[in-house]
């Protein structure tokens, strides 16, 4: 038990920022560079709290950690918070992304500024709300509140098309989310109580479970989203200004990977392993369809959103073997995909902020004006298609390996859509980054600023460190991994 | 005279309201009326929560928990109501000294409904609260819209207490009583003639709550009434016809709730599917509010139809948050104002964002509030009806009421794509009057800041329904 409730602080300070930010008034140049320096500054602020939780975090313990708990609505319903090796991952990966987004943010917004960072930081409040709580109903708090900002942050500061994209975004995952809600509250009703470290060793019955999984699943399955719910994700992403691409790809795409862990998998194992066969088949759908689909993209951001259904396939793949492998290998590679999709999403922006637009077959022999970026590019794409060394190996490796252990036929599809990833993703590069300069208004482009290099130099750090030595990380995950594992067995058996 | 005291805060109200009327011919200062009358309802507060609970006149009026907070949300809505008459009066046509007292004299007629346990005290708090209410909507006499509103209203208001009176008497003649309790003991629960009663006098309940299929009326008296009458109209009648409805049907027919709770039921499902799709095509947000307002009370009535003391609870929590998030949507509709007249259609909200950003986040908030997303006071509200309604099993009603809930947040997001994503018009002039921004803010961070520290308004709810469970 640690004194500070550092939790509660990583939560509020978001919100305290959007206090300060209230108060400036923002009427001209200067006064909203002051508003930028104090989001930037309040959310590197968070990043550094979440690192000191992420140093004083006993990783021999695989219990919940800085736990919090305080009355809240009545008995049952607590303020409760905590963490363990399965959600602070995700908690520092939040922290990292929002001044990273932030700072990408800096010349892309050109009005409204205010609006837009103090939507960002309530987003952030709500992300690491959602990775903490161990309450259901303050899980479901956190995890449909953050609709409100991306909505805004679509709609207000979107392309051309935000409008329908941004209703979209917003009503399918409403749509799915209720039933979650109900599905809460039918959980309240019966078990007394929504604290989530009781219900981990609560045994519901087989039929309840199969319904709650199924609620909880309708959710989850539009948030990762899984084929095909998936559509509104790459319009979402089209629309949505770069950070707020970032932040889709990067972080609110995890929460449903979360949710699948530690509810689905925890509360109703029974039904977990009835409805696994589904799983896999979608997710194998979801891997080769939407990877065909990628090929054919026009639109980078398009591409790199179908992508990323195609990764959080192999994420549902590994939480669904049921074993550490594929728990441990799941969250790597949400972590990664996190990373590196982010990235991916940052490099469009760089050009786009240059040449506003995102067509492929705008850009060609790149490599000349912007070697750095070159670079760059070239590193997150090889981290996306899974090359040995980066952080997507790992991650898809880890998945790969469970999912042979369970069924060779769906690890022979599965390991199809690696091939087709390193297609999509090497032909993208070489026709935007090679080939011969033949467009006059590319000659002018410049390389990155001083400004993007500090963007992009910690996160290829971080896929190249978490590629070569992964070790650190899957120390963390895995004694939370192998007491889920555990308990999941417990239970079936 | 001891009898006299026990109804102590009635008769406040109906004195102030009388010697206002009788002061209002020799004063022309209307806005000191307004004061004095908003001064005797705060008065009444008090009054209320001091007042001892007991059931007086051979247990024909009851003085319990359960009324005294629906008192209080109705002196809440006539204050709101009076204060908005303020800054409106000269630019509405409605600079009349009337206003007030029929306000007083409405709020009077509803302290007699939530706390009638006879079908006769009910019947009279219910026509007087409505004759007031018929006279407010067309009391912009130059205007054809709120003429045609009165006219409407009361037509129809007519037809439902002549339902209401048909379905009294045939409980009477059931029965042999008109008080709720002897009801609930006397009746035989196999003849028909009572459950035509029973049918009748909730179709006239129906009505006053505005639940489909008697809820024509609304889109057309909200959008016709001027607009403070209108935020009174969703604020104050249907709470108390909603408390009078759970206190009919509790008292005298609990034992029967398998027959009336089909009804609930059916008006419930109704009501919500209905305005979530009818809202969609509104145009005059005063139109889209009452449509909203059928969808919310469809919300409520399934609290009732739970039959339990989580349904009523989440009922109560439901009517004051819902109180509280109108209070502010219509505040906000007053504010829309530019050289002193007043904009009402959905598309004048257009790019408002850019004149009023700060008042616009909080308007967004609301309508995320109304259509149930959290961490917003709607939520809450949203969240206890489906607690109750799984915990009474009735799954479908909790099925449809969410997907209700997903449809009509397609016209809430409409409102906040209008205001935040279309094209900026001109300045409106906005909250700068000090007595809108006195009901605007602590309404809206009310609702905002439920989530923090929901639990006395919980509480608050669980100590009402003592008066029943």
């Amino acid at each position: 038990m640690n004194e500070l409730p550092i939790l509660s602080i990583l939560i509020l300070l978001p919100l305290v920022g959007i206090f300060f930010m209230t108060l400036i008034r923002n009427n001209n140049d200067q006064s909203s560079n002051n508003l930028k320096h104090t989001a930037l500054w309040i959310s590197f602020l968070n990043f550094l709290i979440s690192l000191y939780l992420l140093f004083s975090f006993n990783q021999q313990d695989a219990d919940f950690q800085f736990e919090e708990r305080y009355f809240w609505i009545e008995y049952g319903i607590s303020y409760h918070l905590g963490v363990d090796g399965i959600s602070i991952l995700f908690i520092v990966l939040t922290t990292m992304l929002v001044p990273i987004c932030i700072l990408a943010s800096y010349d892309s917004i050109k009005f409204s500024v205010k609006e837009y960072l103090i939507a960002f930081l309530a987003l952030e409040t709500f992300m690491i709300g959602v990775f903490c709580s161990l309450d259901l109903v303050l899980f479901y708090l956190f995890f449909e509140g953050g609709l409100i900002p991306m909505f805004l942050i679509i709609g207000i500061w979107g392309g051309e098309r935000r409008v329908y994209s941004t209703f979209k975004f917003f009503l399918y995952t409403l749509a799915g989310s209720v039933f979650m809600l109900l599905a809460i509250i039918y959980i309240f009703i019966t078990a007394g109580t929504t604290d989530v470290s009781y219900l981990l060793d609560y045994n519901f019955t087989r039929n309840e479970q199969i319904v709650l999984w199924l609620a909880f699943f309708a959710s989850f399955m539009v948030k990762i989203p899984m084929w095909p719910f998936h559509t509104w994700l790459p319009d979402a992403h089209v629309e949505a200004p770069t950070a707020g691409s970032v932040i889709l790809a990067g972080v609110l795409l995890k929460m449903a990977g979360y949710g699948f862990i530690r509810f689905s998998i925890g509360f109703f194992p029974e039904a977990s392993e009835l409805f696994a066969p589904l799983i896999f088949t979608l997710s194998i759908v979801a891997i080769i369809v939407t990877s065909l689909i990628a090929l054919v993209q026009e639109d980078m951001k398009k591409l790199i959103a179908y992508s990323s259904v195609a990764h959080m396939g192999f994420v549902t793949l590994g939480i669904f073997t049921f074993t550490v492998q594929g728990i441990e290998g799941s969250i790597i590679q949400m972590i990664s995909h996190g990373i590196v999709s982010a990235a991916l999403f940052l490099c469009v922006g760089v050009v786009y902020d240059r040449l506003h637009t995102r067509e492929i077959s705008r850009y060609g022999g790149l490599v000349s004006k912007m070697p750095m970026y070159a670079f760059t590019f070239m590193i997150f794409i090889l981290a996306s298609l899974g090359l040995p060394g980066t952080s997507g190996f790992v991650g898809e490796f880890l998945v790969l390996i469970s999912i042979f252990s369970i069924n060779t036929y769906f690890a022979v599809f599965a390991t199809t859509g690696v091939v087709l990833a390193a297609t999509y993703s090497l032909w993208l590069y070489r026709r935007m980054i090679f080939g011969a300069l033949i467009k006059d208004d590319l000659s002018e482009m410049l390389d990155l600023t001083r400004r993007e290099i500090i963007i992009f130099v910690p996160l290829i750090t971080l896929t190249i460190f978490i590629g070569i030595y992964p070790k650190p990380v899957i120390d963390i995950i895995e004694p939370s991994a192998k007491k889920i594992v555990n308990q999941v067995n417990g239970k079936l058996n | 005279m001891e009898n006299i005291l026990h109804i102590i805060p009635e008769i406040f109200i109906f004195c102030s309201a009388l010697i206002l009327l009788i002061l209002g011919l020799f004063i022309k200062n209307i806005k000191l009326i307004n004061n004095l009358a908003i001064l005797s309802l705060l008065i009444a507060v008090a009054l209320v929560i001091n007042q001892p609970y007991q059931s007086i006149y051979l247990n024909s009026y009851v003085i319990d928990e359960f009324s005294s907070l629906f008192k209080i949300m109705i002196f809440i809505g006539s204050i709101v109501t009076l204060v908005m008459f303020v800054s409106s009066r000269e630019d509405l046509h409605i600079n009349l000294y009337e206003y007030p007292i029929l306000i007083l004299f409405s709020t009077l007629g509803m302290m007699v409904m939530v706390s009638a346990n006879d079908l006769l005290a009910m019947f009279i708090g219910l026509e007087l609260q409505s004759l007031s209410l018929y006279v407010l909507a067309a009391l912009n006499r130059n205007s054809l819209l709120s003429s045609e509103a009165g006219i409407k209203y009361f037509i129809l208001g007519a037809l439902s207490s002549g339902l209401l009176l048909f379905g009294i008497s045939y409980i009477y003649g059931f029965s042999g009583n008109t008080n709720f309790n002897l009801i609930a003991v006397n009746y035989n629960s196999e003849s028909l003639g009572l459950l035509i009663g029973i049918v009748f006098v909730l179709a006239g309940l129906a009505f006053k709550v505005s639940a489909v299929p008697f809820h024509m009326w609304t889109p057309d008296v909200y959008q016709g009434a001027p607009t403070p009458i209108t935020a009174f109209f969703a604020l104050a009648p249907k709470i108390a016809a909603m408390g009078l409805l759970v206190r009919f049907l509790f008292n005298s027919f609990g034992e029967l709730y398998l027959d009336w709770q089909q009804i609930i039921f059916f008006i419930s499902i109704a009501s919500m599917m209905l305005a979530a799709f009818a809202a969609i095509a509104q145009t005059n947000i005063k139109r889209l509010m009452a449509y909203s307002s059928i969808g919310h009370i469809g919300y409520a009535l399934i609290g009732v139809a739970c039959v339990s003391s989580e349904g009523l609870r989440s009922l109560l929590i439901y009517l004051m948050i819902y109180l509280f998030m109108n209070i502010s949507v219509f505040t906000v509709i007053l504010s829309l104002k530019r050289n002193d007249a007043y904009f009402e259609n959905i598309s004048d909200l257009s790019g408002m964002y850019k004149n009023h950003p700060f008042t616009t986040i909080l308007v967004a908030l609301m309508m995320f509030s109304l259509a149930g997303i959290p961490p917003l006071a709607g939520f809450f509200g949203k969240f206890y009806i489906f607690v109750a309604a799984l915990e009474s099993n009735m799954v479908f009603l909790a099925v449809v009421g969410i997907i209700a809930s997903v449809i009509s947040a397609f016209y809430y997001l409409r409102i906040v794509k209008i205001m935040y994503f279309d094209e900026p018009k001109e300045e409106f002039d906005g909250l700068n009057i000090r007595s809108l921004q006195v009901l605007f803010y602590p309404s809206s961070f009310l609702v905002i800041l439920f989530f923090i520290y929901p639990a006395p308004i919980i509480q608050l709810s669980e100590y009402a329904i003592k008066s029943f469970y």
